[in-house]
């Protein structure tokens, strides 16, 4: 196993057509190459079908692991995945915004506690499936971050997170190639069973896709009826509780309000859902904090910097201005956007660069004086 | 690479005596026991002297020996089976914190289906005491289990005083002795027990088989029902190799019983010493001497994972293991050390070494080798480590 000089590279296996493949292609490459899955649930607990970390996932990824010759680990994460993504997941829901857990895992996850044990296990780097580069600034020295050549498959939206450390130590061994060529290469080497699988999708650990009952169960205090109001504060109706509603929603909202409403947000203090016509659901301005930059250390003061920002992870990149304000910025689009959700992250490009992202806050200036 | 299997509680290799005894009685003498032609008669023939063989070995009657798939089937049976014998007799049941899951879950699920179960606690090396056993005995406690040896640490319980105790309160006592048979004396009568769980592949038998003893004039309702083999007690086909296979296995474990855990008690101490002697902040887990199985070793790094530990070892050849696993393969934290009231950050980085028969000291000094390094990198890693000496600094 200790084969000489080579270096050792820790690949997150989840059974996938995409991360078997980048095992396969570091092998190519001439690296030692150690393939992990990670448990992140309890065994016997929820268990969804389609997910990276699941009980099935674990058995696939061994059989690849074994069909590539490579030794393979399980770890188990459970309790860091508990603390680091689902109670994150919850709370920030619970404070009415909709989070991207994707994000955390893989900035706390994959990217931090994986890494930390990789790189303690004597391993260079870490690596992925996920469809993006990493590039070295010969210049600045930095290391940068760039949409995955197939831009259909471009997973960069939800690497925005990553620091300089992080993106030293990994690898996406994917990230020139198209997602249609890694299918046919992963048949050629025998690997049809994986091959074949659909793409994983939607929030690993939610059964069914069912947030509300998910949280219910986690919380069900939390979980309570309330009021549908309008900007001005006036109650429209009665909701189901918040978790039940995301920014931007139309249907479900269970009530006739005379014309078609929309979620434009929520007062957690009050328990409030705020409604409104579809043209207050766009905006052409939101605020992000919690910033990660990874083209530059910081945003240079006062200079605004012309972008293309994507609000949420299949969203088209709109031209937009950002400008820094406080301890965040302030990102103005030349076009309104819809429906953009305190929780979500925004990040910001230049072409194929990654400039950096950041979580979207709710306007400062709030719902309800907030005007058109 | 060198490799060094140290796991031997969680299975041993077969004998080559043993596995090619077996062989025969696969392609040669194949018959089913219970046929009454030639074939069958020479398999029921050896089926019966492996009888003999894993009944001598523990001192028991063969006619008291019920053959199962393994060491989990056959503590289902002994719990499962008396407490729905005796039930009228009474619903309590009592067992300790540290059994292996087969009896835990065991009992766990009668607990959930109108039994009253005690669950006993342990002292900080893993033992239990006579006194705890004699105030949770009750009028309608039935059945009380506990394990000779402790498959994690090693601990050995007083069965014999426990024993003579379930006797005069006219309680039933079921043994798991799976770790302890082979590596130190194990006689039903010296121990005063009426059901007693022993593994083939524990020592250097195949997989697949185990025994129950039920002392004679013991009740026990059935889990497998068929055609009556195993006197009633246990349906189906017998697993004829496997059953020669171990009565072979229990044979050769008799005749170097002593000897072996002399040499493994040398081994086990060199290794403890050494560990203690370069790694700073261990903790030795379970008691030292006597009281402790001859091949086992468990001590908790501080500051590094158990899960950490196993890999990097197993990258430099070394085979160990820590918690328990569950069945995907990931690790949890030690019912038993939990039970011992570590701390649950302690007991994420506990190790268990046990040794077997070919392991030799140049095994031993290749762990105390590689060990000291790995335990260097992690801690390098590890913010708990950092933020410790940090503290210690500043003092």
């Amino acid at each position: 196993m200790a084969q000489g000089n080579k270096t050792k590279v820790i690949v997150g296996m989840s059974g996938g057509v995409d991360s078997s493949m980048a095992a396969a292609l570091l092998l190519d490459a001439g690296y030692e190459v150690i393939g992990v899955t990670l448990q992140i649930w309890p065994s016997g607990g929820p268990e969804t079908e389609n997910s990276c970390c699941s009980v099935s996932a674990i058995d696939d990824a061994r059989l690849v692991a074994y069909l590539l010759g490579i030794p393979h680990y399980v770890l188990n994460f459970r309790a860091v995945f508990e603390e680091k993504v689902v109670a994150y997941f919850a709370e920030a829901y619970f404070r009415g915004e909709t989070p991207n857990p994707c994000l955390a895992c893989n900035r706390e996850i994959k990217f931090g506690e994986l890494l930390r044990k990789a790189r303690g296990l004597g391993a260079e780097f870490i690596a992925t499936g996920h469809y993006a580069r990493v590039r070295r600034d010969a210049g600045s020295g930095r290391f940068l971050l760039l949409t995955g050549a197939d831009g259909q498959k471009d997973q960069s939206y939800a690497l925005y997170g990553l620091s300089q450390e992080q993106l030293r130590h990994t690898l996406f061994p994917l990230g020139e190639y198209r997602k249609p060529q890694i299918r046919e290469m992963a048949k050629e080497r025998g690997l049809a069973r994986v091959a074949a699988k659909p793409d994983s999708q939607e929030i690993c650990f939610v059964p069914d896709d069912d947030y509300a009952e998910f949280l219910r169960q986690r919380a069900p205090e939390k979980v309570v009826p309330g009021l549908f109001v309008d900007r001005e504060g006036r109650p429209l109706g009665q909701h189901r509780g918040i978790v039940h509603y995301t920014v931007g929603q139309r249907k479900g909202l269970g009530g006739t309000f005379g014309r078609p409403m929309f979620v434009l947000g929520f007062n957690p203090e009050r328990n409030e859902v705020v409604l409104g016509e579809d043209a207050d659901v766009y905006t052409p301005v939101l605020w992000a904090e919690e910033l990660n930059w990874i083209a530059w250390p910081q945003l240079r003061e006062r200079e605004p910097v012309r972008v293309k920002a994507k609000i949420r992870y299949k969203a088209e990149p709109a031209p937009a201005w950002v400008i820094p304000e406080n301890d965040g910025v302030r990102v103005e689009f030349d076009q309104p956007q819809r429906a953009v959700t305190p929780g979500q992250a925004v990040v910001f490009y230049q072409e194929s660069l990654v400039l950096g992202g950041g979580t979207i806050v709710s306007d400062p200036r709030g719902l309800r004086r907030r005007s058109t | 690479m060198r490799k060094v299997y140290m796991d031997h509680s969680a299975t041993t290799p077969v004998d080559p005596e043993v596995a090619s005894l077996m062989m025969t009685y696969y392609t040669e003498k194949y018959g089913n026991p219970s046929s009454i032609h030639s074939f069958g008669q020479e398999a029921r023939e050896a089926l019966e002297k492996a009888r003999e063989q894993v009944a001598g070995f523990i001192g028991a009657q063969p006619a008291e020996i019920t053959f199962t798939s393994g060491g989990t089937e056959a503590d289902n049976l002994a719990v499962l089976g008396a407490a729905e014998a005796y039930r009228k007799k009474g619903k309590h049941l009592i067992t300790t914190a540290v059994e292996h899951h087969a009896v835990l879950e065991t009992f766990e699920f009668l607990a959930k289906n109108g039994f009253e179960l005690t669950i006993l606690p342990v002292d900080e090396y893993g033992l239990l005491s006579v006194e705890e056993v004699r105030k949770a005995i009750r009028p309608d406690t039935i059945l009380l289990s506990v394990m000779q040896a402790n498959n994690e640490v090693g601990t050995i319980q007083p069965i014999a005083e426990i024993g003579k105790l379930a006797k005069e309160r006219g309680v039933l006592f079921h043994v798991d002795a799976v770790q302890s048979l082979g590596k130190i004396p194990v006689n039903v009568d010296d121990l005063n027990v009426d059901m007693l769980t022993i593994s083939s592949h524990k020592i250097y038998g195949p997989k697949g088989v185990g025994a129950l003893y039920v002392r004679k004039g013991i009740r026990l309702i059935p889990l497998v029902h068929g055609g009556g083999q195993e006197k009633k007690r246990r349906s189906g086909t017998e697993n004829t190799p496997g059953i020669i296979g171990f009565g072979k296995a229990c044979e050769l474990a008799q005749a170097r019983m002593e000897e072996e855990a002399e040499r493994l008690t040398e081994l086990r101490d060199r290794l403890l010493d050494g560990i203690l002697e370069r790694i700073d902040y261990v903790k030795v887990n379970g008691p030292r001497g006597a009281r402790r199985l001859p091949n086992n070793v468990n001590v908790s790094i501080q500051f590094v994972e158990g899960e950490s530990l196993l890999l990097s070892l197993d990258m430099v050849g070394i085979a160990a293991s820590s918690g328990s696993a569950c069945t995907s393969g990931s690790l949890d934290p030690s019912h038993v050390l939990l039970a011992m009231g570590l701390p649950h950050e302690i007991a994420h980085g506990s190790l268990r070494f046990s040794l077997g028969r070919q392991n030799t000291e140049e095994d031993v000094d290749y762990v105390l080798e590689q060990l000291p390094k790995i335990v260097e990198r992690l801690r390098q890693m590890s913010p708990l480590f950092d933020q410790m000496q940090r503290e210690a600094g500043a003092k």
